[in-house]
C-alpha cells in the first residue's frame, strides 16, 4: 500500500467510525420523532413498523390536553431569563478572576465547578421548602433563580477561559487611556470576547431548555416548562409512547432548529479556548 | 528638581525582588533609554512608572506631583506596548481617539488632534481600517499615534520595535529619532538591542538584577564603563577581558603581563591603587594586528568577514581567546601566527570586585 492509500484509508475509518457514532447518538432522537407520528399500538407493536400511515393524531391530543405555547413561553422566558442573569453576574466575575487573579482564585473556581458534582436531589428539600416560604414554588422566578445559579459556574469557567486569552496589553493600554473597570469591560472585554459570550449564552439557555429535575419538582402548571409538560405525558397506567413521543418532539423542536442556526458559535464555545 | 524623580523604588513580587532600590533622575526633553538582559527589570520599572505595576515602596514624582499613587490614566503618561496592543474591534480612527473619547474632549479637539497624529505618522488614508488590515509596520505607528494624541508629559515605549523585521526597525527607530525632536517631549525607552540604546538615548540606564549598574550618555558608557557588567554589556563583540598575571611599577610606568604579553602605561593616569587579581579590559576594535613585535602574540582560530569589517578570534599563547577586529580585506588566514599591539590609550583596569579602578586618559598625562 502506498503512502497515499494509507492515509486514504485512515480518511475512510475516522470518517466512517464519526458517521456511526453519530447514527447512534441520534437514533433516540430519530425514533422519538417516528413515534410521535404513530398511533399508540403502533408504537408499542413488536417488531417495530418501520413503514406506516404517519397520523397528527398524537399532536392534537398533546395541544388539547395541554397549552404548547404556553409552556413553550415558560421555556423561553425561564431560559433566556436565567441566562441573561447569569451573564449579568458572571462577566464581572470573570474580568476579575481572569485579569486580578488572587491567591485563591484557582480555588474558587474549582469549588465552584465542584458543586455541580452534587446531586441535585440532595438540595431537593431544602430547595422546595426555601421556594414555599418565600412563595416561588410554581413560578417562573422561582426557576429562573434555581437556574441562573445553577449555570453560573459553568458560565463563569467559560468566560474565564474566553478572558484569559485576551491579550493582557490591550487591557493595559486602556487603562492608560483613561478605561474605568467598566468602560474597559464594556468597551473592551465585551466587543473582543463577543463571540464566547454569545456561545456561553447559547450553551446556558440549552442547559436550561433541557433541565428537567427541577421543573418537575418545583412547578406544577403555572411555570411549568416543556420539560415538564412532557413529563405530565409517561402515566402509570395506558398507552402513552405515542403521546410522549409527540410531546418530547415538539419540546425538543425549538432548541434544535435554535441550535442547528448557531451551531458555528456553539461548537466554538465548546471547544472553549483550545482552539483560537 | 528634575522631570521624573525616582526614588528608592523597590518592587517585591511573592518571592522575587524585581527592583532594589531605583534612584533616578530624568530631565525635561531627555530621551532615556533602559537597557539590560532579560530579568534585569527594566520592564518592571517602566511598568512601574506607568502604575501598571504597584511599587513596594519609594515613590515617583512627575513635574513636581508625586504619582506613585495615582491611576495610570491619571498619570499624564503614554505607553507603546510591544505588540502594539491596539484594540482590534476599533478603526484606526477609533483607536487613536479612544482616550481622548473616554475623557470626554470636544468633538472638534479629537478631530483636530487625530488629524495632526496621522498627518504626521502618515496614516491619514488608513483611518477606515482595522488593525488587522494594516501592515506591522503601520500597527506600530497607530501604536505611536495612540500615544501623541494624549500629549502626555511622558512617552513610555516597551520595547517597541522587537516585533518589527530588520529593515523596518531601523526605520523605525529613526522615525522615532526624529519624533522625539520634533515633540520635544520626555521619553523613556525600554529595549534589549544595545544598538537602539546606542542610537536613540540621550542617557542610557543600564540595569541589572534589580538595580541600576550605571547612567550615562551612549560614549560614557562605552568609554567609560564603571563595571565589568556595564563593560561587557555595551559594545559588539564583546570587550575582551583578560586576567593579568603581574604587575611590575618600573617609576613612571606601570607594566602589566597579561596574556602571555605585556603591555605598559604612565603610572599616573591610575586615580586609584590597583591590587593583584586585577583584569584588563580592551575592545576588539581597539586592538591592532601587527606584523611583529605586538604586546601579545597568538593564533588566529577564526576570521568572520562581515564584509565592512572582519573579526579574528585569537587563541594568545597562554591560552586565553580573544577577538581582535581586522581591516575588511584583511589577509588573515586561519592558524596563522599574529601580534596583537594593544591601544593602552583606551585600556580599562577591573579591581578584584569587577569594579572598574578609575583612570585618566593618556592625553591628560601628557598635557
Amino acid at each position: 500500500m502506498t503512502l497515499t492509500q494509507q492515509k486514504k484509508l485512515k480518511t475512510v475509518l475516522i470518517g466512517s467510525l464519526a458517521w456511526i457514532i453519530a447514527l447512534v447518538l441520534f437514533f433516540p432522537i430519530f425514533w422519538m420523532f417516528l413515534t410521535s407520528f404513530k398511533t399508540e399500538a403502533q408504537a408499542i407493536a413488536f417488531p417495530p413498523e418501520l413503514f406506516f400511515k404517519p397520523t397528527l393524531e398524537n399532536f392534537a391530543i398533546v395541544q388539547e390536553r395541554s397549552d404548547y405555547l404556553y409552556h413553550a413561553m415558560n421555556s423561553v422566558v425561564i431560559s433566556f431569563g436565567a441566562t441573561i442573569i447569569a451573564l449579568i453576574i458572571a462577566i464581572p466575575a470573570a474580568y476579575s478572576m481572569a485579569f486580578f487573579p488572587g491567591k485563591r482564585t484557582k480555588d474558587i473556581l474549582l469549588w465552584m465547578l465542584s458543586t455541580k458534582m452534587l446531586p441535585s436531589v440532595g438540595v431537593l428539600v431544602p430547595i422546595y421548602l426555601l421556594g414555599r416560604d418565600y412563595g416561588l414554588l410554581d413560578t417562573r422566578t422561582g426557576l429562573i433563580i434555581i437556574f441562573t445559579l445553577m449555570n453560573l459556574p459553568i458560565i463563569v469557567w467559560m468566560l474565564f477561559s474566553y478572558f484569559k486569552d485576551l491579550p493582557k496589553e490591550i487591557l493595559e493600554a486602556a487603562r492608560m487611556d483613561g478605561a474605568t473597570p467598566w468602560t474597559e469591560v464594556t468597551k473592551v472585554v465585551m466587543p473582543l470576547s463577543v463571540g464566547g459570550i454569545i456561545s456561553t449564552g447559547l450553551l446556558s439557555i440549552i442547559l436550561c431548555w433541557n433541565e428537567a429535575f427541577w421543573s418537575i419538582n418545583l412547578t406544577a402548571t403555572n411555570a411549568a416548562p416543556l420539560t415538564a409538560m412532557i413529563a405530565s405525558y409517561s402515566s402509570p397506567e395506558g398507552l402513552f409512547w405515542a403521546k410522549l413521543s409527540a410531546a418530547s418532539t415538539l419540546a425538543c423542536a425549538p432548541i434544535i432548529i435554535f441550535g442547528w442556526f448557531c451551531q458555528k458559535q456553539l461548537v466554538q464555545g465548546l471547544t472553549f479556548g483550545a482552539v483560537k | 528638581m528634575s522631570y521624573l524623580t525616582i526614588n528608592r523604588l523597590q518592587k517585591h513580587y511573592d518571592n522575587y525582588h524585581a527592583l532594589r532600590g531605583i534612584n533616578l533622575s530624568i530631565e525635561e526633553g531627555e530621551f532615556i533609554v533602559f537597557v539590560g538582559p532579560s530579568g534585569c527589570g527594566k520592564s518592571t520599572l517602566l511598568r512601574t512608572i506607568a502604575g501598571l505595576e504597584t511599587s513596594s515602596s519609594g515613590k515617583i514624582n512627575l513635574d513636581g506631583q508625586e504619582i506613585s499613587e495615582l491611576a495610570p490614566a491619571k498619570r499624564d503618561l503614554a505607553m507603546v506596548f510591544q505588540s502594539y496592543a491596539l484594540y482590534p474591534h476599533m478603526t484606526v480612527k477609533e483607536n487613536l481617539s479612544f482616550a481622548l473619547r473616554l475623557a470626554k474632549a470636544p468633538q472638534t479637539e479629537i478631530d483636530e488632534k487625530v488629524r495632526i497624529a496621522s498627518t504626521s505618522l502618515q496614516l491619514d488614508t488608513l483611518l477606515e481600517r482595522k488593525p488587522k488590515e494594516l501592515s506591522g509596520g503601520q500597527r506600530q505607528r497607530v501604536a505611536i499615534g495612540r500615544a501623541i494624541v494624549r500629549q502626555p508629559k511622558v512617552f513610555l515605549f516597551d520595547e517597541p520595535l522587537s516585533n518589527l523585521d530588520a529593515a523596518l526597525r531601523v526605520q523605525m527607530r529613526l522615525e522615532l529619532a526624529r519624533l522625539h525632536k520634533q515633540l520635544g517631549t520626555t521619553m523613556i525607552y525600554v529595549t534589549h538591542d544595545q544598538v537602539e540604546a546606542m542610537t536613540l538615548a540621550d542617557r542610557v540606564v543600564i540595569l541589572n538584577a534589580g538595580q541600576i549598574e550605571q547612567v550615562g550618555t551612549p560614549l560614557e558608557l562605552y568609554r567609560q564603563p564603571k563595571s565589568r557588567f556595564v563593560a561587557e554589556f555595551i559594545g559588539t563583540p564583546k570587550m575582551n577581558l583578560i586576567p593579568i598575571d603581574q604587575i611590575d611599577n618600573q617609576g613612571d610606568r606601570l607594566a602589566l603581563s597579561v596574556g602571555g604579553g605585556k603591555t605598559s602605561f604612565p603610572v599616573s593616569r591610575l586615580q586609584e591603587d590597583i591590587n593583584t587579581n586585577s583584569t584588563l579590559g580592551i575592545r576588539p576594535e581597539h586592538l591592532a594586528l601587527v606584523d611583529s613585535d605586538g604586546d601579545l602574540s597568538g593564533h588566529v582560530e577564526l576570521i568572520e568577514h562581515l564584509g565592512s569589517e572582519a573579526y579574528a578570534h585569537v587563541r594568545l599563547s597562554n591560552q586565553q581567546r580573544i577577538i581582535v577586529k581586522a581591516a575588511a580585506r584583511s589577509r588573515i588566514k586561519d592558524e596563522q601566527q599574529v601580534h596583537i599591539n594593544i591601544d593602552t590609550d583606551e585600556i580599562i583596569l577591573l579591581n578584584d570586585s569587577d569594579r572598574v579602578i578609575s583612570m585618566i586618559a593618556e592625553e591628560t598625562v601628557y598635557d
